[in-house]
């Protein structure tokens, strides 16, 4: 018995092994192609509408692609379907039975909740967007690109299985704009699944979120548009879940329409991409797991912006100061904002993957043989670590066709040489660092011929917000230091810094693996390959809800970072040891660099955590550094990076989280964080 | 009086049926006496000829099979399609209804669907190469003692490659362009229960390999030799065990030989105004004995059952002995059922020998009919529905519209302008007056039996519910036409082989709720696989659902291709066939719902039945059959 036992574990072992080797396939390849990677061609949408009538763009004849074994319904159709499904009257007729109350009531409020979520496509409202959107978008942005093969791709896609849309999530023009892309090219709009988020769910971080129902009459549209909302949090709520997955499914198993959402769950502050949210990807895989859909297409959609709309608002955000409410006057006042100029956006429609493809030789789908399909079935934890695996992959598909423009490569190179820097340096720095981005597979819009001073220049003009030339200095634009309180210096300046970190960090996701062997190389006692690995493996770990780590698979990053970082020729490696060149001592202090805000806003924190201060605690712990002056570490300031810290040292075990019930308290394992800060001691000595 | 009654049954062919009747009906009743039951292997009764080289009864089916059946294909010698000098199809010979008509539209059908042409031919080899045949591995002291029991036997090349295979599409390419590995070495006939108890025990006594054989139509690849085999193998041929013993008509039941295929069987049971009512698609072929070890399916289950239902008392000859019941009673309760170990068997435990069966009078009325459905979905919600009620006709078959186009291409010719008029008629009625769309359509069949006045009120229950799921009445024709064509669509994969289209059918069963996902996934998936396999044109790939159970139903798939281009085509399709199979099972289908396991389906069965079911089913081929005496490796 015991054997056989062992037996399977071993299998389990073996098969999660193979597993990974298939899912790494991709990022093992990447290493080979990285700079040979072809990517496909940018077409300007906007040309077009700069040349011909909005109006009959928008009353243009629309007959978008649909799915091949499509039977044609209405909204209404769908809802009542989703209401008379077994899997929600099963549910309802469960709650009826707990709280012994008709199963009529549950049935009207199942009734409201699909009201309050669902969507009422109409072809007018539809045209409508096409109309105002086409005006809006001419003014905000000079182009909007895309990569016409990949929308070919998605025509394609669409017609064979049902598809998901997976956007990154930088903004809310994500969506807007990309229903606006599928009209542009007519396919069919997509149902979006985004949130309420009415509910601060958060009390540690108080993080305001809008009000998107708030915005009445822009909900209204949405939805005739193709939006449905979920709350952003419906904990307990069994009905409302039910009702949602049902809804979603449906949609799904009936090849109505793409569905789209994002696996980051909000908009990244940061720019940095935010670990996935499990719960949507779960739902939109069940039909595929229970063979009800042949296969189900995941569509990694890159959405990336020269300049953000809410770069200040997010910048606020990070800072904790409440941001005003976003209503639908507020947008409309919001109309300063048209008259500026918001760049380039670029979209990249990533190859459609096949789910089944994904499951094949990994997950068995014949455990759900032996349950009626509407019960309610907890995923087992095959099924819960391929779930988290493939969104993972996903984001980093998304990662992998972010455009950088060269703005990015600026902000880098700015934020390590600060207050000021001479302008000639910085381009030969930015220029200097284009070559590196590219060596590590970065994808840089750099137009042919342009040179280095007038891309450089041309960043400066259009985020003239963050920085500025003065006499032949670049500086960032903290305007009011001269004349404030030493905090409001502070503020001003932490503002600045985030604001211009936003776009660093696109060059992050990129530079992740060789920067943390580059780190980690500093933080070994010596070169020996155990040592730095086991840094950089502490790195990751520390870093993991910072930046996106495929899971479980710490020795293949480092095998990659240690690769890329040979290929720009900043270390070399023999059979024991790895150690910096002479030539690469630039590069690898660039790197190192580039993620010291990182390092030393995480070891801030931990000497918070480690008194038993939390968050919003921190903030002033850290205020009160910079004030004094003895950090210089304006990033520490960020909630994002704060609740980061603190989920880190959850996972690692240094601080426990109890739920209570106004909220969650942390018990601090003071040795735990002790043995964390001296792995970062380490650090300070470079 | 076993004896008498075996005579009676396969005896002269012109006797009075009268006569014949009342003498089983005595040997019956004297047989159904407390003494008698089970006692057969005690007191040896006498076999009839005893090794005679005439065989005790002439079935339709001869000893040297080759002399009426096609050695490289499916069923007779003078029934296939062929092209004619006009270039249309035509399907040859007189034993079916289709025989002798021409086909205008087959030809159009076949270049459409499969991209096939005329003008691409395969030929296969003209005839058996007897030099290519494996040489016969002899235990001559077999031979000697076998040669003393006078049992019928022969080492005749042809006699043995016959008995080396089933009907799976890579045997009968091997037959077309190659030669087995490894082929039984003598071919044995014993005629009754004691010859086979005889042939067992020189086996057990040599250490040598039995594979039963009775009507060669299996398709699991259960016939073929294990390559590995070094011990002389024995096809036991149970074609010359072919008499009904006894008929029991108090009790409706009749013992038969197991080696009586099914024609025979229908054909002098009806001589008594009886029928067993089993009827699966290779029933002109297949055996009782093999209906048994692999729980066959018949078409008219609904109102027979299937085997396991039919059958009343087995009788097995194993390696440890002979395995039967004490009584031929409906049901008991004496632990698990030994029948069950018995039934799906597939020739690795022994050799079924008699099987008590049941009957039925000959049914006083059979109507066909037919009802046309705007898509599949109603159809199967349809079917549903009739499973639900527990109102399901004889048979009652649902095909999809690949399949509906199909049978339509196999439309004989039509006599009179007036009938084409007709056939004009009803096509607008339906399509255009109607608004089926001739794409997407399908097709139920129906089979009723019974009482005139009940069969008809009967349809009328039927077509009330089809019209509830927009179902239209379509005809008695087109319904015989349907269950015509079960018949000769296995003749069509011959003609298929000529062009360079290979195909197979095969099977599973389903939960209701899975029927519609199971069958487009699987098609879906065969269409994948052919083409990442390189299949250059769209493959054939067609299901239909063609029995129903209260909880489920069976469905049965077509799949065919085009493989010119590709250089290894057997290859190509296993692996697809394989990829379907997993799909099956992925959405909640079962490993065979009536063909059985084999060879070619073994290494789903851990999944299929779990490790413990293995082993249960592992340890009682241990105990029966500790050397392996029957060692076709089939199951397990």
């Amino acid at each position: 018995m015991e054997r056989s036992q062992l037996h399977v574990k071993s299998e389990n072992i073996r098969q999660r092994a193979e597993a990974e080797s298939f899912f790494l396939d991709h990022s093992s390849k990447q290493q080979k192609e990285l700079t040979s990677k072809k990517r496909d061609e940018f077409e300007d949408i906007l040309e077009e509408r700069r040349l011909s009538s909005d109006l009959r763009y928008a009353m243009k004849c629309y007959t978008p692609v649909i799915y091949k074994g499509l039977s044609p319904c209405k909204p209404n159709a769908i809802k009542s379907a989703v209401l008379q499904s077994e899997q929600v009257q099963y549910v309802i007729k469960q709650l009826a039975k707990e709280m012994g109350e008709s199963p009529d009531i549950i049935q009207e409020e199942a009734t409201e909740i699909l009201d309050e979520m669902g969507h009422r496509m109409q072809l007018g409202a539809v045209r409508f967007f096409a109309f105002t959107l086409s005006k809006i978008f001419k003014q905000l942005f000079q182009r909007v690109c895309v990569n016409e093969e990949g929308m070919q791709r998605l025509q394609h896609a669409i017609q064979e299985h049902p598809v998901v849309l997976l956007p990154s999530h930088r903004s809310y023009v994500d969506f807007l704009m990309l229903s606006y892309l599928l009209y542009t090219y007519d396919l069919a709009l997509p149902v979006i699944a985004a949130g309420i988020g009415k509910y601060v769910f958060n009390n540690v971080f108080r993080i305001q979120r809008i009000d998107f129902l708030g915005m009445k009459i822009v909900g209204e549209l949405l939805r005739r548009a193709g939006a449905f909302f979920m709350r952003r949090s419906f904990g307990g709520n069994r009905l409302y879940w039910a009702v949602f997955a049902e809804y979603v499914k449906t949609m799904l198993r009936s090849g109505y329409a793409p569905i789209e959402f994002f696996l980051e769950g909000t908009r990244s502050r940061t720019a940095k991409t935010l670990t996935p949210k499990f719960g949507l990807l779960s739902i939109v895989m069940e039909p595929f797991f229970k063979s009800e859909v042949f296969d189900t297409y995941l569509v990694p959609i890159s959405i990336s912006y020269e300049r953000i709309l809410e770069e200040s608002l997010y910048a606020y955000e990070l800072l904790g100061v409440p941001k005003p409410k976003e209503s639908t006057s507020g947008l409309l006042k919001a109309r300063r904002i048209l008259s500026d100029n918001f760049g380039t956006i670029h979209i990249y429609v990533g190859q459609p993957v096949s789910l089944r493809t994904l499951a094949s030789g990994r997950i068995n789908r014949c455990p759900y043989n032996l349950v009626p399909r509407h019960l309610p079935q907890k995923p087992s934890e095959d099924i819960q670590e391929f779930v988290t695996d493939v969104a993972y992959k996903m984001e980093l598909l998304q990662i992998e066709n972010m455009v950088l423009s060269p703005w990015v490569l600026v902000a880098a190179v700015l934020l390590q040489n600060l207050p000021a820097m001479e302008f000639e340096l910085l381009i030969e720095k930015t220029l200097w660092l284009k070559g590196l981005t590219q060596t590590f597979g970065g994808f840089i819009e750099w137009p042919d011929n342009l040179c280095a001073k007038k891309a450089v220049l041309s960043g400066l003009t259009l985020h003239s917000n963050i920085a500025g030339l003065v006499d032949g200095h670049v500086v960032l634009n903290d305007k009011g230091v001269e004349d404030g309180a030493v905090g409001e210096i502070v503020f001003r300046r932490a503002l600045a810094v985030l604001m211009c970190a936003t776009y660093r960090n696109q060059l992050l996701n990129v530079f992740v693996r060789p920067a943390l062997v580059a780190v980690a190389l500093q933080m070994a006692p010596s070169f020996r390959k155990e040592e730095v690995y086991s840094c950089f493996s502490f790195l990751r770990d520390v870093f993991s809800d910072e930046f996106i780590f495929f899971p479980g698979i710490s020795l293949k990053d480092f095998e990659e970072g240690c690769f890329l970082l040979t290929k720009c020729d900043a270390i070399q490696t023999s059979q024991q040891e790895i150690y910096p060149t002479d030539k690469g001592s630039g590069a690898v202090s660039f790197l190192s660099a580039m993620f010291r805000p990182f390092v030393e806003g995480y070891q801030e924190m931990k000497e918070a955590f480690a008194e038993k201060q939390f968050i919003p605690a921190v903030r002033n712990f850290v205020f009160q550094l910079l004030e004094k002056g003895s950090t210089q570490c304006y990033e520490a300031l960020s909630s994002d990076m704060q609740k980061n810290a603190l989920s880190a040292l959850v996972q690692l075990g240094a601080v426990k989280k109890k739920k209570m019930p106004n909220g969650f308290t942390y018990n601090v394992n003071q040795e735990a964080v002790s043995k964390i800060l001296d792995m970062f001691d380490s650090l300070a000595l470079f | 009086m076993a004896a008498a009654a075996g005579e009676a049954a396969g005896g002269g062919g012109g006797s009075p049926s009268s006569a014949r009747r009342r003498l089983r009906i005595i040997s019956g009743h004297l047989r159904g006496s407390p003494r008698a039951p089970g006692r057969g292997a005690l007191s040896p009764s006498p076999c009839k000829a005893q090794g005679g080289s005439a065989g005790p009864a002439s079935g339709s089916i001869p000893k040297k099979r080759q002399e009426l059946l096609k050695w490289n294909g499916w069923g007779y010698n003078d029934s296939k399609f062929i092209f004619n000098k006009k270039g249309q199809a035509e399907f040859t010979g007189k034993r079916y209804r289709l025989g002798g008509m021409v086909l205008p539209t087959f030809k159009e059908w076949i270049e459409k669907t499969f991209g096939a042409s005329l003008e691409h031919k395969t030929t296969s080899r003209a005839s058996l190469n007897v030099n290519d045949v494996p040489p016969s591995i002899v235990n001559e002291e077999f031979l000697q003692d076998l040669r003393a029991t006078k049992i019928s036997y022969s080492q005749d090349a042809e006699d043995r490659v016959f008995r080396a295979h089933g009907h799976c599409l890579h045997e009968i390419f091997v037959l077309r362009e190659g030669m087995f590995k490894r082929i039984p070495d003598i071919v044995v006939w014993p005629v009754c229960h004691e010859d086979v108890v005889k042939i067992v025990e020189l086996a057990c006594k040599h250490n040598l390999c039995i594979i039963p054989f009775g009507g060669g139509t299996s398709v699991s690849s259960a016939l073929e030799c294990p390559e590995e085999e070094k011990r002389m193998i024995i096809s036991l041929d149970t074609s010359q065990m072919n008499r009904i013993l006894w008929i029991d008509e108090k009790n409706l039941t009749a013992c038969v030989e197991a080696g009586i295929v099914g024609q025979d069987l229908e054909k002098q049971l009806a001589e008594s105004g009886f029928c067993t009512g089993h009827e699966p698609d290779s029933m002109e072929f297949s055996s009782l004995g093999g209906w048994v070890a692999t729980r066959a399916s018949g078409m008219k289950k609904n109102i027979y059952g299937n085997i396991e239902d039919l059958v009343i008392h087995i009788k097995m000859v194993t390696p440890r002995g002979i395995v039967e019941k004490n009584c031929q009673v409906p049901r008991m309760s004496t632990g698990p059922d030994i029948h069950h170990f018995i039934m799906g068997s597939e020739g690795t435990l022994g050799v079924v020998t008699e099987v008590t069966i049941k009957i039925r009078p000959v049914p006083e009325y059979q109507k066909y009919g037919s009802v046309v459905f705007p898509n599949f979905e109603r159809g199967v919600a349809c079917l549903r529905e009739v499973a639900k009620q527990r109102c399901a006709p004889a048979s009652i078959r649902l095909v999809d519209n690949a399949q509906f186009q199909f049978g339509h291409a196999l439309k004989p010719q039509v006599a009179s302008i007036f009938t084409s008029f007709l056939d004009g008629l009803k096509k607008f009625y339906i399509t255009k007056f109607k608004g089926f769309d001739p794409n997407i359509l399908c097709v139920a069949t129906l089979l009723f039996e019974g009482d005139r006045e009940k069969v008809l009120q009967h349809e009328k229950q039927v077509y009330d519910i089809a019209t509830k799921f927009g179902g239209l009445a379509a005809g008695e024709d087109n319904g015989q036409r349907g269950y015509m064509l079960t018949f000769v669509i296995a003749y069509l994969r011959d003609l298929g082989l000529d062009y360079y289209v290979i195909g197979e059918s095969f099977e599973t069963s389903v939960p209701w709720d899975r029927v519609l996902d199971l069958c487009r996934n699987v098609k879906e998936r065969i269409v994948r696989e052919c083409k990442e396999k390189g299949v250059q044109f769209a493959p054939l790939s067609t299901c239909r659902v063609t029995q129903t159970y209260d909880a489920g139903a069976c469905v049965y798939f077509y799949f065919a291709f085009n493989y010119r281009g590709i250089s290894d085509p057997i290859h190509v399709y296993e692996q697809i066939e394989r990829a379907a199979r997993e799909e099956i099972l992925a959405n909640g289908g079962s490993l065979s719902h009536h063909h059985g396991v084999g060879k070619l389906r073994k290494r789903w069965m851990k999944e299929s039945i779990s490790d413990v079911g293995l082993g249960m089913l592992r340890s009682v081929k241990e105990y029966v059959d500790p050397n392996n005496i029957f060692g076709n490796k089939n199951l397990l």
